[in-house]
């Protein structure tokens, strides 16, 4: 690693050490919840005349190459891309694979999210095409930068973090190579249908805007107008078209399926409980819904209490499934704002139902924006890896260090009106409930319960939530409790992994401030268990 | 197996299980050697967290077990402290060492004593030899767990799932579920006998019973085992029957012994005894549930019924468990969690019932307190047995936590 990629630590206001200078630019601590407010305009694209595109609209050009080479591809660009497709994609790895043919060095690989079908660009980054990656690790990629391979250090960013840093400059994206199931040959483009369709773009949007060139590849090129555009042509400067930009049955799963782990559904069952019993659960409220395992089953589980008590959701924020659209169809919810469509059912409700809503980071979880959807939701159901005695959360490590997940929207959704972490309490022998996270990438002022098989921890600080469920038979505990608990079962506190005192990546909070530093492990555990995919 | 002399006979134990696909279990490879005290291979999912702990366990455990020297190989898979130990014994014996030596975890403190006609809705069965299943029984609230040495443990590994077994009752908090053992038909279980007896098992179920005969033998390895290392908490029985001559000597067997606190009935091997398909409706079975619940109320101790195996249909489990409910049953086995809540909402009282028999309990007492032999409810009068049924329903229901025992109507206490 050369010297300039990280350098001067200083101790940051959740008291974690984070480096002043990543990659060679100047960076602010975090400085606390709402303490930091940049001054300044946003970020801008150069101008475009329409005069320099074609007047008939055929931006179509034969292949990425010839798009990559008029964008001005050379070395050092940034090059970004968006996870809807997620492990079926196969447009960034190409646009990566194309430039480093065409002997660009240097690159810089900006995705909204990686995944395990991007392995090959460690062999990029191997022969020096790729520099480093900006965006989540994990699987193989977050192998190889948490053991130190990787020369830049890795910016890990929440979905609303990727805007704010794409909109406020801190990220300038050269070329934005945008794979779309469906675009016309203007460069509108949408994700609603053909055969690759995931639903909704919007992590492309941020880049559609504001990146200085913008590349659409699509299988399914439809006579102009591409009908819905989430993404606009008048963005989009070429046009390629390809055999297939994914692969359908990775893109989307056919059937999302609820978790039948016993674990799993007593601690989705007691995040419902808690929602009703709070009165969070009331006509017209709103919560936050994923796709993750707990996740589907609180709503399931929700969902039935709603009916039982006949209250209705004004809206839904989230990844969106076949749950949420049994729901949206009963009429159990008004809106499903949709950031991500995670199966068949719900692409196939995105494309025909008004009132599922493909949304984009701007919307749901820009912390730099005139407000967002994320703080007016009344109810966020998150997982995380550990979570610490002051509610501070991890998500991006595990305890070992290595990096494990992305932060997805994990940390917009903290500014839900209630922040319920869905976590069991320990994972093969290892407590999730700890002294201090291996990362912080939430703040514990932030979290407000924290539910587990073995009962549910309320913060402190939320003395309103621990009077409305008094009495109700839940089972409220404190998190030391909780804690001296699972210690017991699990013969002792677990011992701390030893670290490099290295950085290979850093953790950005919403505002773009450095939250912490993820440390470059020392040597792997063969026998930890299989580091999982997604964002 | 003794030595012969001069030629070195070193003992070697595999037990347990690990792979991609083990969770919260281990393989033990254990050697005997001649010198050199213990060398641990140790290779764990939770190396960084507890590595140190587990190479410390290991060491106490061969200590307690009389071990000096020995190679032992370990592949964990995140175990518990209570299964390391249980695997590291396992692999001892199976070695033929450790004989008369056991390596007990550490003893969490047990809910009260078991009542003999305590609530027995749900029991949710826990595969003997599958430890990860154990720690988290207790939490899904079924009225009682069992720990399962006969079909659900593979004859090679009923040693081993002894062993298991024995350590999860001193050392996993099932909170107040009961702890059920199910051990083998002797003289198998007799071995089981010797390993869970002293552990205080609120319940042990017997097999395949078809005879009062069997029960004795069980009885009797019972007392012998709990007079000698002094085992005071009780220990009921419920006999299984299985088969046509289990059901034909139903009452024989349930008044055989006063530990015993239930019978109850296996249907997959009666119906297979009978030579007959397990129907959904269960019609094939219907005498044999009918014969159980006429034997079980004649003998006072309680009827209690199979379990429902399809575990996606919900709704089949509660009409299931409201007709066994409406036959006389007091209860049925679980295999999964979820059916915990849906089994314990069919056996419950309907709130109409309830609301009636709570009338006619309070019109008896105020009878009762007037002198008058005749209890009437508004218009009519109201038979004895009636008041019997009556005060049946509200004892259970103020069991079940349906009726809160302060409202109760006309309990001095």
């Amino acid at each position: 690693m050369s010297a300039g990629v990280a350098s001067g630590l200083v101790t940051n206001a959740a008291g974690r050490r984070v480096p002043t200078h990543v990659n060679g630019r100047e960076q602010a601590p975090y400085q606390g919840v709402n303490q930091h407010t940049p001054l300044g305009n946003k970020a801008g694209p150069p101008i475009r005349s329409s005069s320099e595109y074609p007047t008939n609209g055929d931006k179509r050009l034969p292949d990425l190459e010839t798009a990559l080479r008029l964008c001005g591809l050379r070395d050092g660009t940034t090059i970004s891309s968006h996870h809807h497709l997620r492990n079926g994609d196969r447009v960034a790895l190409t646009a990566l694979q194309t430039a480093a043919r065409m002997g660009a060095k240097e690159l810089v690989w900006f995705p909204s999210a990686s995944f395990p079908c991007h392995e090959p660009v460690i062999d990029l980054m191997k022969s020096g095409a790729v520099h480093h990656i900006e965006g989540s690790m994990n699987g193989p990629l977050g192998d190889y930068c948490s053991h130190g391979h990787m020369r830049g250090l890795g910016v890990l960013r929440s979905h609303g973090g990727r805007w704010q840093a794409v909109q406020d400059g801190e990220v300038h994206i050269d070329i934005a190579v945008i794979a779309a199931p469906t675009a016309d040959f203007f460069g509108n483009a949408d994700g609603s249908h053909g055969r690759s369709a995931c639903g909704s773009l919007g992590f492309a949007l941020a880049d559609s805007v504001y990146a200085d060139r913008v590349i659409v590849v699509t299988d399914n090129l439809v006579p102009f107008p591409c009908i819905p555009w989430q993404i606009q042509g008048n963005n989009v400067d070429y046009v390629v078209e390809v055999d297939s930009i994914g692969d359908p049955s990775l893109i989307v799963s056919g059937t999302t399926q609820i978790t039948r782990s016993p674990d799993r559904l007593r601690i989705s069952e007691l995040v419902a409980r808690f929602l009703r019993d709070s009165g969070i659960m009331r006509d017209g409220f709103s919560f936050q819904a994923g796709a993750g395992g707990i996740a589907l089953a609180f709503v399931d589980y929700l969902a039935g209490m709603m009916k039982q008590a006949n209250v209705r959701a004004s809206f839904v924020r989230g990844g969106s499934t076949k749950y949420l659209v049994d729901l949206l169809n009963e009429g159990l919810i008004g809106y499903i704002l949709d950031g991500q469509t995670f199966d068949l059912d719900a692409v196939h409700s995105i494309a025909s139902n008004a009132r599922h809503v493909a949304t984009s980071p701007f919307t749901s979880y820009n912390f730099h924006g005139k407000g967002n959807f994320a703080s007016m939701v009344d109810a966020a159901v998150l997982g995380a890896t550990e979570v610490d005695v002051n509610f501070n959360a991890n998500v991006v490590t595990h305890s070992d260090g290595r990096l494990l997940h992305g932060i997805g929207g994990w940390q917009n959704c903290l500014f839900a009106g209630c922040t319920i972490l869905a976590v069991p309490s320990f994972r093969d022998r290892i407590p999730v409930i700890v002294d201090e996270v291996t990362t912080v990438t939430g703040p514990g002022e932030l979290i407000d319960v924290v539910a587990t098989e073995r009962g549910i921890a309320i913060n402190p600080r939320r003395q309103d939530l621990l009077d409305a469920v008094k009495g109700k038979g839940l089972p409220i505990r404190s998190i030391e409790e909780l804690q001296a608990e699972v210690e017991k079962i699990c013969g002792g506190k677990p011992a701390k992994p030893r670290l490099l005192d290295r950085p290979v990546a850093v953790v950005k909070w919403v505002d773009g401030t450095v939250l912490d530093t993820v440390w470059q492990v020392v040597d792997d555990n063969p026998y930890a268990p299989k580091v999982s995919g997604g964002e | 197996m003794p030595a012969v002399a001069g030629i070195s006979t070193l003992r070697r134990g595999e037990a347990g299980r690990a792979g991609d696909d083990i969770r919260s279990d281990l393989h033990v490879s254990f050697e005997e050697r001649a010198s050199g005290g213990i060398e641990i291979g140790l290779r764990s999912r939770v190396e960084l967290y507890y590595g140190e702990v587990i190479r410390r366990q290991v060491c106490d455990v061969l200590c307690t077990l009389g071990v000096e020297h020995a190679l032992i190989g370990i592949m964990d898979e995140g175990a518990l402290p209570f299964v390391i130990a249980a695997r590291i014994e396992a692999g001892v014996r199976r070695a033929g060492l450790a004989q008369g030596k056991s390596a007990l975890p550490e003893a969490v403190t047990l809910a009260a004593p078991s009542l003999r006609d305590r609530l027995r809705r749900s029991r949710l069965y826990l595969p003997g030899n599958e430890p990860k299943y154990f720690i988290n029984a207790g939490l899904h609230g079924p009225d009682a767990v069992i720990l399962d040495l006969e079909d659900s443990v593979h004859y090679a590994e009923k040693d081993a799932a002894r062993l298991l077994v024995r350590n999860a009752l001193r050392a996993v908090d099932f909170g107040t579920a009961e702890r059920m053992v199910r051990i083998n038909q002797l003289p198998l279980g007799l071995a089981d006998l010797e390993e869970i007896v002293p552990q205080s098992p609120d319940v042990i179920l017997i097999p395949k019973v078809e005879a009062a005969a069997q029960i004795s033998d069980v009885v009797g390895a019972v007392d012998s085992i709990t007079q000698r290392v002094g085992v005071t908490r009780p220990i009921w029985l419920m006999p299984i029957l299985e088969s046509a001559l289990g059901i034909e000597n139903a009452f024989a067997i349930a008044t055989a012994s006063g530990r015993i606190a239930a019978i109850t009935l296996g249907l997959e091997d009666y119906t297979a005894d009978l030579g007959v398909a397990k129907t959904a409706g269960g019609s094939e079975s219907l005498y044999a549930r009918q014969r159980v619940v006429n034997a079980a109320h004649a003998a006072h101790v309680q009827a209690i019924d199979s379990v429902y195996g399809d575990v996606v249909d919900t709704d089949g489990l509660l009409h299931w468990g409201e007709a066994s409910c409406a036959m006389g049953f007091e209860g049925m086995g679980c295999i999964h969690p979820v059916q915990i809540e849906i089994i314990h909402r069919a056996f419950a009282p309907a709130p109409n019932e309830l609301e009636k028999a709570q009338a006619i309990v309070a019109a008896f007492e105020e009878a009762q307190a007037r002198g008058l032999a005749v209890v009437s409810l508004g218009s009519k009068m109201i038979d004895a047995p009636v008041v019997q049924r009556a005060v049946k329903l509200v004892a259970r229901a103020r069991k079940m936590g349906i009726i809160a025992d302060q409202a109760s109507a006309g309990d001095p206490s």
